[in-house]
């Protein structure tokens, strides 16, 4: 297979974003203006503009990799400073294997198709490289585009340094792995599950969020599952149509079917990849934004049970007469990381809030839009066919 | 079960077996019953019955069989326990025999054969334009259990005059649809005669019909099979010698049809079936015809690559209707999906367009389905129907090669005895000689005869095939169109209606704030 190298700037700046447009604050900047495939290897151009003294430059570009994005993240999650804040959820690793899996078997059917079909279905595998292509630089694109927006983490340290940083991140990542544990992490989270259901809830606000955030996890993430799905379903669909025109093409020999000329078979497949786009990457991004607002959740719930455990510890000493004020110390802290999760979290879940009504109302208006664009061609296409047949 | 036992040969070969049939086929026509006032008889040459005249030449024992097999059903599993008598619920096989309806006097050797008889049928044709339209319609069950069936209205609008009203109806069930369609076969298809199929049979379907299951699948069983038997008629009365034939007539006009009745796979007739089918398959392999007309070997060819072709996209076209059943019952589930999520939002205007996005997406599912149908229906069917045809239209070419190696036979055999008459000269009997050489001028009179008769079937068979071909390739050009129109038309509404879903719900979404 070989490398696919996309002017990705090309691709009309509607389909980039399934997230709001963030980059309106001039003063930093960042976009992907394109990115290379080596074997299965994804290297991305990340571009920044800025008027922040706190760069070198004011415009310059760095490449980078998928784990770098994944470091970046990670480091951001363990930032104490930070676990009032949703960590805009990581990007996915880029994922080929669908359709470098269908283009090895085509490459094994080969010889059952005629040269017409072979190269149809060529094309429609190499437009599901570039749709997946598409949407792994979109979505890490949205990742930094949340960091730049987020009036705290867009001045994080290590996020000036993966934009700026001209040398290969790999030894700082592999130093970050050894620090953190990746494996200890995961194991954190699923104790969190529990705690987060299990905690005593004194806010009213939280009380709801939580509830909600619960509910709509699942139920988003059932969606999303739904509406891959059906995604699958119209790209089969679109495989179809390039089977039955190249036949029918063959059978036009006989001077019986104009359909040489419709190629409306394929718009299927066109539909299919926008679909995908706009609904199913909406609801796929959302479920993971939504996980990273648990994340919060959770910490906050943490924070709370350090809380009460800190109490019971002061509780401990007073009655012990032991340690007293270290307990009191320890319990004064705890209150005040709690405070600060609480105050940050409620502005982030709100502002959370917001920011998913305004994506959702943008893609489906371009869902929306999309369908009936291609709705309308499809009408044109197939009654350009009925003419040409009827005329025949 | 004794019905799927009978089952044994496939479908496909019903008129493979009957090719000799014209052996089997009964006796009404020496019986010179005519039928007071049928206004058929005028219209239908001497030769309606096909070929009886060979039965008079062939000593062949097939004969034996002809009332036992008179009127082959492979419809088996239909069928009552063979040859019961018993209370047959709906149709009793009272017949008069109005299948005859010239007498065939005069005609001892007039062979179906000659050119001239169907050149007048054809001549006639023009008189009396084509307007027939035949509905198959109101499927109901008769009688219960496994004795149970399914039979069809068969509804007839016609102006031609070879029928006596302009409009009319008759119930038949699908082993008379069968009925019909081996007895045709059997009468024109040996003489170049491409006859329409007729649907497949199916014993899991029935069998769930039969035990009343009353669900989508059963449902779905039966409006194929009536599409289908719809479908067989209309191309059986498109083809101009077949529309005329009596059995047609009787079949869209008598209102009582006499029971195709079915025969075991172990009887006389089935054997014979067996066996006949097992020779074919082996002279097949070994006539090795001069083809001295290239045209003929030019359309076996094409008719070689168009089966492949049809065979192909049809196999295309039923993924289709698969995947887009699949893309249905995903959008239903994403509906539904999206509903909850929907009412889970707690954003009012957002939760509003969700459940929106959840209504259009199932209407959407209904458009889906309505599209999976015409996909199968219009096209998928049609597929079917010519892969199956071109079966006939082989078996077609088959025959004449058989025709054309039985002229050779017969050449083959007048030879030796012109040889044998020669060595009778050299003899040293004298007394018998005078015998033998008389039963052998005898003989080889008698072969002359076969000779000449088999190169005018010979010649016979090929013109009738190229003017059969002729008026096949023009039909499936047209068919072809027609339904592919029809299918485009259907694939313009569904996207039309996806944009007026689509439109509806553009505001909604714009209304989210």
């Amino acid at each position: 297979w070989q490398c696919v190298y996309v002017f990705w700037s090309v691709i009309s700046p509607q389909l980039r974003s399934v997230s709001v447009d963030l980059n309106h604050d001039a003063s930093l900047l960042i976009d992907i203006p394109d990115a290379l495939c080596e074997r299965d290897k994804v290297k991305f151009t990340v571009h920044t503009k800025t008027t922040l003294s706190s760069f070198q430059k004011p415009d310059f570009s760095v490449p980078r990799q998928h784990e770098d994005f994944i470091w970046l993240h990670d480091t951001l999650v363990e930032t104490e400073d930070y676990a009032g804040l949703i960590i805009p959820p990581a990007p996915p690793k880029p994922d080929f294997d669908s359709p470098r899996e269908k283009m090895h078997k085509l490459g094994e059917g080969e010889a059952t198709m005629t040269k017409e079909e072979y190269t149809k279905m060529k094309q429609e595998l190499e437009a599901e490289y570039l749709a997946v292509f598409k949407k792994t630089v979109q979505v890490h694109e949205i990742f930094l585009q949340r960091l730049s927006s987020h009036p705290v983490l867009s001045k994080d340290r290590n996020f000036q340094i993966f934009l700026e940083y001209d040398q290969d991140l790999s030894v700082r990542r592999k130093n970050a792995k050894e620090m953190f544990g990746g494996f200890f992490k995961n194991m954190v989270k699923s104790a969190d599950e529990v705690l987060i259901s299990g905690v005593k809830e004194v806010d009213d606000f939280f009380e709801q969020e939580k509830t909600f955030l619960l509910d709509y996890y699942s139920k988003i993430k059932d969606s999303t599952a739904k509406a891959e799905k059906m995604t699958r379903a119209h790209k089969n669909i679109a495989d179809d149509y390039i089977h039955i025109s190249a036949t029918l093409n063959s059978l036009a020999a006989d001077d019986m079917t104009a359909n040489k000329k419709c190629t409306t078979w394929l718009l299927e497949g066109r539909v299919a990849s926008d679909q995908d786009l706009k609904l199913t990457e909406l609801l796929r991004y959302y479920m993971r934004d939504i996980q990273a607002a648990k994340d919060l959740l959770y910490r906050r719930a943490r924070a709370l049970a350090d809380y009460e455990n800190s109490n019971k510890a002061l509780d401990k000493a007073r009655l012990k007469s032991k340690d007293i004020p270290q307990a009191e110390e320890h319990q004064r802290q705890c209150l005040q990381k709690f405070d600060k999760l609480s105050e940050s979290g409620k502005k982030e879940l709100t502002s959370f809030k917001g920011r998913r009504v305004v994506a959702f109302r943008k893609n489906f208006i371009e869902m929306a839009e999309l369908e009936i664009k291609h709705a309308k061609n499809s009408v044109t296409l197939l009654q350009g066919c009925i003419e040409l047949l009827k005329s025949n | 079960m004794a019905d799927t036992a009978r089952d044994a040969p496939p479908e496909q070969t019903d008129f493979h077996e009957l090719e000799d049939g014209e052996e089997l086929f009964p006796e009404p026509a020496t019986t010179q019953e005519s039928q007071p006032a049928s206004l058929a008889a005028e219209d239908i040459s001497t030769n309606s019955n096909g070929p009886k005249q060979d039965s008079l030449f062939d000593d062949d024992p097939e004969d034996l069989f002809a009332e036992a097999t008179e009127e082959v059903s492979l419809d088996s599993p239909e069928r009552d326990v063979l040859l019961s008598d018993g209370p047959s619920p709906a149709i009793t096989p009272i017949t008069p025999p109005t299948s005859v309806i010239t007498p065939r006097i005069g005609h001892t050797h007039d062979d179906m054969f000659t050119h001239s008889s169907f050149d007048e049928i054809e001549e006639e044709e023009g008189g009396d334009s084509f307007d027939i339209h035949i509905s198959v319609s109101d499927p109901e069950k008769v009688g219960d259990g496994m004795n149970a069936y399914m039979a069809y209205k068969v509804t007839t609008k016609t102006s031609m005059s070879l029928f006596k009203r302009s409009e009319f109806a008759v119930k038949r069930r699908f082993s008379d649809f069968l009925g019909l369609h081996s007895k045709l076969a059997s009468k024109y298809l040996h003489i170049g005669y491409i006859v329409p199929p007729a649907p497949e049979k199916s014993i899991v379907g029935m069998t769930k019909v039969k035990v009343g299951k009353e669900d989508q699948s059963s449902n779905e069983f039966v409006e194929k099979r009536r599409s289908a038997l719809e479908r067989y008629l209309m191309r059986t009365v498109k083809h101009p010698i077949l529309l005329k034939d009596p059995d047609v007539l009787q079949f869209l006009e008598s209102s009582e049809l006499p029971r195709a009745v079915s025969t075991q796979a172990l009887s006389s007739a089935g054997l014979l079936r067996m066996v006949n089918k097992a020779a074919d398959a082996v002279n097949k392999m070994t006539i090795k015809m001069n083809e001295s007309d290239a045209w003929f070997e030019e359309k076996q060819q094409h008719f070689e690559n168009l089966d492949v072709q049809l065979r192909k996209l049809h196999t295309s076209v039923e993924s289709l209707v698969c995947h887009r059943k699949e893309l249905s019952v995903n959008t239903a589930q994403f509906a539904k999906s999206a509903a909850m999520l929907g009412n889970s939002e707690d954003h009012t205007a957002l939760s509003r367009a969700l459940s929106q996005l959840a209504e259009v997406e199932e209407k959407i599912d209904q458009l889906h389905q309505d599209q999976a149908n015409a996909d199968f229906y219009l096209f998928s069917e049609l597929l079917g129907d010519y892969v199956r045809l071109l079966t006939a239209v082989k078996g077609v070419f088959d025959h004449r090669m058989k025709t054309w190696q039985k002229w050779q036979d017969s050449q083959m055999l007048l030879q030796k005895k012109r040889e044998a008459e020669a060595k009778l000269q050299f003899t040293n009997k004298p007394d018998k000689l005078q015998q033998a050489k008389d039963e052998i001028k005898e003989e080889i009179e008698e072969l002359e005869g076969k000779v000449q008769q088999g190169e005018r079937d010979f010649e016979q068979i090929s013109k009738t095939i190229r003017k059969e071909v002729s008026r096949f390739e023009k039909e499936r050009v047209k068919d072809f169109k027609t339904i592919i129109i029809k299918y485009l038309e259907s694939l313009v509404q569904t996207q039309q209606q996806l944009i007026k879903y689509w439109e509806a719900f553009l505001p909604e979404a714009k209304a989210i704030s």
